[in-house]
């Protein structure tokens, strides 16, 4: 299948450069823009010093694309706005225009292709997320399935700027959290929740004992040998599923398809506007997987949304109307159970636990 | 379409995918969709789909842990995959990423894009991620034999690949100056050079674990970079807010309640509305971008700009969750880019000699204390790098030197 090379061959060329692609209107204004406007949900015009405008429309993109597709986007591209085209940090699809009159007509043929134009200010945007089994060894879950399953739920709010503030939804398949899954509005997580399943006869063939055991967070795997070979075994009780050991060794699986689901974590939050960035918070333990729809995740992000869209005052964040209200009214809304796994028991444990007599009653 | 007589083949070559094809429903785009568009073309992204309805009947990931594959010459860029049910889907019993560095700030032109799906067509699964969560344009899948012709084909088209494992990892850009009023530097050109600078250290992982760079031009931080790169560079001012008192009576005028809806949400307090005067005490600013937000036609930020660096973001792996902290207030725009390189020869040739392995910046910070590690890089601690002094008495008193107090 291979062909001859190409000559010279070429290494370390990098990414293009960071101005090779920039539409005419933005070298022109590059570094002078004065201020920007919503026209409609997904469609911003930027105004420049100069006074040249330039539109963008948002859509929303599943983030897996076929060629077919983006093919589809750079015909739109072509059409519209002399070819020009981007993307953003949360995976949506924007064309830059300078006519105002492409607007319309570029969301009709957007439409068509089944692709929401939103995304912008108070809605909630895309979901950030991360390879599940389409092509993720370690994951827990599936990411884009569960993704699919929330938009579908909450594309009203994606084509709609109808939430108290900004919400920022992520998954991650695992603990490794390709992505800012920790500081989102809502984040949704996929665990593990048994021990690796040590597979002894190929541990030692593929695996660096000394490597694997300084792998483990909490000090659960000990040194063994099995049949005169090195090799490994697992404290169980002290095990919480981190599942780095399997990241250093393919001998130490965590897979389960009975025990492995998600969770859900809210309140975090990346931007400085008002209150600092923090981390979210646990609000579901455990949800179990269930394909291809996985009902239980999707009710219980809508819950939070509707909850929060229904009492969170103007410019708060989730993490900042809990602030307002407190824990145990985040609580008593959702209908979620609080439960010892709420309570931290990990490394600077403390610094979560109320320390005041501030109480709300 | 109805199924062949076997029950397992559609008529039109495509697997029975009857879990997956629920989610072609609704009103989001649906992946599976794409992966059928590329079945269409590709024996791979067929036999995908139908590993992957094997996965949702099974509900685990039939994916081998990667194997070490690549290109000539570089340690990185490319994630080995290989299914574990590959006798039943051989299209897919190899099946590699290859991460390729996006422009900064993602942006295109349509023969960009056209250009990169001819290679991806021929070469591999006609499969993408735009993009991976570090911000690489994924191709999803092809095989050994097919990595290098790529790579080569790719880079004859002025692209590049990506980074993974313990290296420098493609380091990515919030949009700034190219289509935002609130940039304080050049974050896509800052992106750029440094990339370039640190192409070496991209393809070839020499480093404990891996190390990111995100730019984002302003506290707004669209690229999350204060939650995931080892260091983050957030744009900042350090001067007055620009105010344009007639777009502050705009906004009152059109209904805007700015006591309110502005100057009670300000962190700093330091913003006062009288019903016809904004006023605003720079000093108590904390730079949160709330009121610019709100008011982008009336408020900007100031013109002495430039950028806070930051330290040590990271996600829970391997001792907890990290979000980067101070580590220099403020470095002005046009000294950012040789600030960093003599910053970052320090930090990495402390984390080379006593990082241990698979340890973040940010962890073994952590673990030998922040201030060994400035003493180890050569900067002077000062107050912003906390958000309070210490609480507790444990302190490492050293002996003090002759002509030190």
């Amino acid at each position: 299948m291979t062909t001859t090379a190409l000559q010279p061959r070429l290494t370390d060329v990098g990414p293009p450069s960071y101005d090779k692609y920039l539409p005419p209107v933005v070298r022109k204004n590059y570094g002078q823009w004065k201020y920007h406007e919503t026209i409609a949900p997904g469609v911003l015009c930027h105004v420049a010093e100069s006074g040249d405008r330039l539109y963008t429309v948002r859509g929303g993109a599943p983030r897996l694309l076929s060629i077919e597709t983006i093919r589809k986007f750079a015909d739109l591209a072509d059409k519209y706005c002399g070819g020009y085209l981007r993307f953003t940090s949360r995976n949506n699809i924007e064309f830059l225009l300078t006519e105002p009159a492409n607007i319309e007509p570029l969301k009709r043929d957007l439409a068509a292709m089944g692709i929401p134009v939103g995304g912008t200010n108070n809605s909630i945007s895309n979901i950030v997320h991360t390879q599940g089994w389409v092509h993720c060894h370690s994951a827990a879950t599936d990411a884009s399935g569960i993704v699919k399953s929330v938009m579908d739920a909450l594309c009203e709010h994606f084509t709609h700027e109808d939430m108290p503030a900004k919400l920022r939804i992520a998954l991650a398949c695992c603990l490794n959290m390709c992505g800012a899954v920790h500081c989102s509005d809502i984040a949704i997580l996929g665990v593990h929740r048994r021990p690796p399943k040590i597979q002894k006869e190929l541990l030692p063939n593929v695996c660096e004992v000394p490597t694997l055991i300084s792998s483990c967070p909490t000090g659960a795997i000990r040194p063994a040998t099995w049949e005169g070979k090195p090799s490994v075994e697992v404290i169980e009780e002290q095990c919480m599923y981190c599942a780095n050991c399997y990241t250093v060794c393919p001998a130490m699986p965590m897979s389960d398809a009975e025990n492995d689901g998600l969770s859900i974590w809210v309140g975090g939050k990346v931007s400085n506007a008002r209150s600092e960035p923090r981390f979210s918070k646990l609000a579901i333990p455990y949800l179990p997987n269930h394909p291809p729809r996985w009902p239980e995740v999707v009710e219980a992000v809508v819950k939070i949304v509707d909850v929060y869209s229904k009492h969170a005052h103007k410019y708060e964040r989730v993490g900042e109307w809990i602030d307002r209200v407190g824990w145990p009214r985040f609580f008593e809304l959702t209908g979620f159970p609080f439960t010892r796994y709420h309570i931290d028991d990990f490394k600077h444990a403390g610094l979560t636990f109320a320390r005041s007599a501030h109480v709300r009653y | 379409m109805a199924d062949a007589p076997d029950g397992k083949k559609r008529a039109n070559g495509l697997p029975d995918t009857k879990l997956l094809d629920d989610l072609e429903k609704g009103p989001w785009p649906s992946f599976v969709t794409e992966i059928k568009s590329a079945a269409k073309n590709s024996e791979s992204a067929r036999d995908l789909l139908g590993q992957l309805e094997l996965s949702y009947e099974d509900r685990k990931s039939h994916w081998k842990h990667g194997g070490l594959v690549g290109v000539l010459g570089y340690g990185g860029g490319v994630i080995g995959r290989y299914s574990d049910v590959g006798e039943q889907f051989p299209n897919v019993a190899h099946f590699h990423t290859m991460r390729v560095n996006h422009p900064a700030a993602w942006f295109y032109t349509s023969d960009a894009l056209r250009t990169i799906c001819d290679v991806w067509e021929r070469r591999g699964s006609g499969l993408t991620n735009m993009h991976g969560s570090t911000g690489d344009i994924i191709l999803l899948g092809t095989t050994t034999d097919q990595l290098e012709p790529t790579f080569q084909e790719l880079t004859h088209e002025g692209f590049d690949l990506g980074g993974s494992g313990s290296a420098v990892r493609t380091p990515s850009s919030c949009v700034g100056m190219a289509r935002c009023e609130w940039a304080c530097y050049d974050s896509m050109k800052l992106c750029y050079d440094l990339t370039m600078h640190y192409q070496d250290e991209l393809h070839r992982p020499s480093f404990p674990y891996k190390f990111k760079f995100k730019f984002s031009a302003c506290p707004n931080d669209c690229v999350a970079s204060i939650a995931r790169a080892d260091m983050s560079v957030i744009g900042t001012w350090k001067d007055e807010i620009q105010i344009d008192e007639r777009e502050v009576a705009n906004y009152a005028a059109a209904g805007l309640d700015i006591a309110k809806d502005v100057c009670s949400h300000c962190p700093g307090k330091c913003m006062d509305w009288d019903g016809k005067k904004l006023s605003i005490e720079n000093h108590d600013c904390v730079r949160c971008m709330h009121c610019m937000n709100v008011m982008p036609k009336a408020l900007r930020p100031g013109k002495e700009r430039g950028a806070v660096i930051l330290l040590g973001a990271k996600a829970p792996i391997l001792q907890g969750a990290l979000l980067s902290s101070v580590l220099i207030p403020f470095v002005a725009a046009d000294e950012l880019f040789e600030t960093i390189k003599e910053l970052v020869s320090r930090i990495w040739d402390f984390w080379d000699e006593y990082g241990t392995n698979r340890e973040r910046i940010g962890e073994l910070i952590q673990r030998v204390g922040m201030p060994a590690f400035l003493d180890a890089i050569g900067l002077d601690p000062v107050p912003e790098m906390v958000s309070a002094p210490r609480d507790n008495p444990y302190i490492y008193y050293q002996t003090e030197k002759e002509g030190e107090q």
